[in-house]
């Protein structure tokens, strides 16, 4: 599976999860309006966390908040490789 | 202290800005949102609840004075925990923008109206108020925290500071202690006051903060994420953004300062119970050991076993209740119990002590959660702890002792049903931020010698 692929599914599993209905996701869905409130994001860094080994958002530097569905698959894309 | 309408009408010129529209201070002075009700509350304890923040903002300014006690509850209460609050705070009026909840049907109940209505309002202020806020415990019950104006408001400053306009926002509801604070500046220095609401989308609300020229604005580290995420951190241009109510890593202070190069990022420290601390103004994380050895002012700090101890001025007085803990030690200092490390000439914040975990801001004791897991019979024990997060600081994880472990290796596909149904039962028992957000079965907890839970970080 890729990258783009465990992240959508993580985010239908959580949307499911805390009971939000989940946007039809582009890489232009800015997101935070696709339905998840900031502690599903929080879910679901944790999970991809779990299942991806990377934590793109643990620097202690600057970090480029990601603003739509491409660039949160683009951060994973570049802590995984 | 003079009363809250009376230092709003010094000041003049503040004004409300809700999500359905806006109230200036001003007119308060021939209309009222409580019409002849407002003479009948003289002298009572009320509970003010209410949806919108305006509704509160407004009911807020015309009681002081007025009422003897103001509860000022938060809009996350289920109808139990109101009549729970009711009771402690020996309410005897409630005051509602149209909704009375159903375990307060036996309350005189007063409604606020949507806007003002001329009236004639004897505003003269009969005595000191006091201001009950609210603040999680830990079996689920709220905590009624006293207050006075002059403890939560004493220090603030009464006018802008010269040749500078301020417009004041706050991503908090302002019932809650961090948006009480932005809320009281805004109204004793006669700032316009943009309120958020739950109904607003982070772009929404960002829209209407805009709009209106905020300058000053504050949240919680997790609220910050959300709006560096939401791509209309530029709908606002402030020049003062402030953090608290949760650790302000080096990551989101130096991601804000590159979003708002011409605004000065500052972090503050405050609690319920021991008020506002501190404000860190040099960018960086953690705050210098200077301010707890040498303290400048009125506010004395000290660190003892770990954790940060707060005597001053904005100290609330005491909780409220027939057996109230103490909130204040013998030393006459407010553990806050937060823990902190020294490195290199600063104090780290590392958590809280006994795990309580702030998810986003938002308090969690894990008895609270504990309770409701080890009511299943199939659980013998568990225990709830933070994990590090990112978005909120941290989440919520369980680890789960079951009665009968044999029982799951007879029968591995019980494992997801039971932690499917122990996870649904919290969900409707707590609120989202509390629940678990994994959940998993262990052979054994560690216990001390006392025979209790051993705490990660305790």
């Amino acid at each position: 599976m890729s990258n783009r692929d465990s992240i959508l599914a993580v985010f239908k599993q959580v949307a499911a999860q805390q009971g939000r209905t989940l946007a039809d996701m582009k890489d232009t869905t800015v997101l935070t309006e696709c339905g998840l409130d900031s502690l599903s994001f929080a879910i679901v860094v944790s999970s991809l966390e779990d299942s991806l080994g990377v934590d793109p958002f643990a620097s202690d530097d600057w970090v480029d908040f990601p603003v739509t569905f491409g660039d949160f698959i683009r951060l994973y894309d570049r802590a995984v490789a | 202290m003079a009363s809250l309408w009376e230092s709003a009408a010094t000041a003049g010129t503040g004004i409300f800005h809700g999500r359905k529209g806006s109230i200036a201070v001003a007119e308060l002075s021939t209309a009222s949102t409580l019409g002849s009700g407002l003479e009948s509350l003289r002298g009572r304890s009320v509970l003010i609840t209410s949806h919108e923040q305006l509704a509160a903002a407004v009911a807020l300014l015309e009681l002081d004075g007025i009422a003897r006690r103001l509860v000022v509850c938060t809009p996350d209460l289920t109808p139990e925990q109101l009549a729970e609050v009711a009771a402690t705070g020996e309410v005897d009026a409630l005051v509602h923008d149209g909704e009375v909840p159903p375990t307060l049907a036996a309350l005189p109940a007063y409604e606020l109206t949507p806007r003002p209505l001329p009236a004639a309002v004897a505003r003269a202020s009969t005595g000191a108020t006091e201001w009950i806020l609210l603040t999680s415990g830990t079996t689920g019950r709220p905590k009624l925290v006293l207050h006075t104006l002059d403890s939560l408001g004493g220090t603030l400053p009464r006018q802008a500071p010269p040749g500078s306009r301020c417009v004041w926002s706050t991503f908090y509801d302002i019932r809650r202690y961090g948006g009480m604070q932005i809320y009281l500046r805004a109204v004793l220095s006669g700032a316009p006051l943009v309120l958020s609401s739950p109904a607003d989308a982070t772009r929404d609300f960002l829209l209407r903060a805009g709009a209106a020229g905020v300058t000053h604005i504050s949240g919680t580290p997790s609220h910050w994420r959300r709006t560096l995420m939401s791509g209309a951190a530029g709908l606002i241009q402030p020049s003062y953004v402030r953090l608290s109510g949760e650790i302000a890593d080096q990551a989101i202070l130096d991601s804000l300062q590159a979003a708002y190069p011409q605004a000065r990022v500052a972090h503050a420290f405050a609690s319920t119970e021991a008020g506002v601390a501190f404000d860190v103004n040099d960018g960086r994380a953690g705050f210098p050991a200077e301010l707890v050895d040498r303290p400048q002012g009125a506010i004395d700090m000290k660190v003892v076993d770990g954790t940060l101890r707060i005597r001053s001025q904005r100290n609330a007085a005491r909780y409220l209740g027939a057996t109230p803990a103490a909130l204040v030690g013998s030393d006459g200092y407010v553990d806050t119990g937060d823990m902190v490390e020294l490195l290199d000439g600063r104090y780290h914040f590392r958590g809280r002590v006994g795990g309580v975990i702030n998810v986003g801001g938002l308090k969690v004791h894990p008895e609270e959660v504990e309770s409701v897991l080890n009511g299943d019979p199939r659980v013998r024990m568990s225990l709830v702890r933070a994990r590090r997060n990112p978005i909120t600081g941290a989440i919520v994880v369980a680890d789960v002792v079951l009665a009968d472990p044999d029982a799951l290796a007879q029968a591995p596909e019980a494992a997801e049903r039971i932690k499917a149904e122990l996870l649904g039962a919290c969900r409707q028992a707590l609120a989202a931020h509390k629940v678990p957000t994994s959940l998993r079965f262990v052979p054994a907890l560690e216990l001390t010698a006392a025979g209790k839970l051993v705490r990660p970080g305790a």
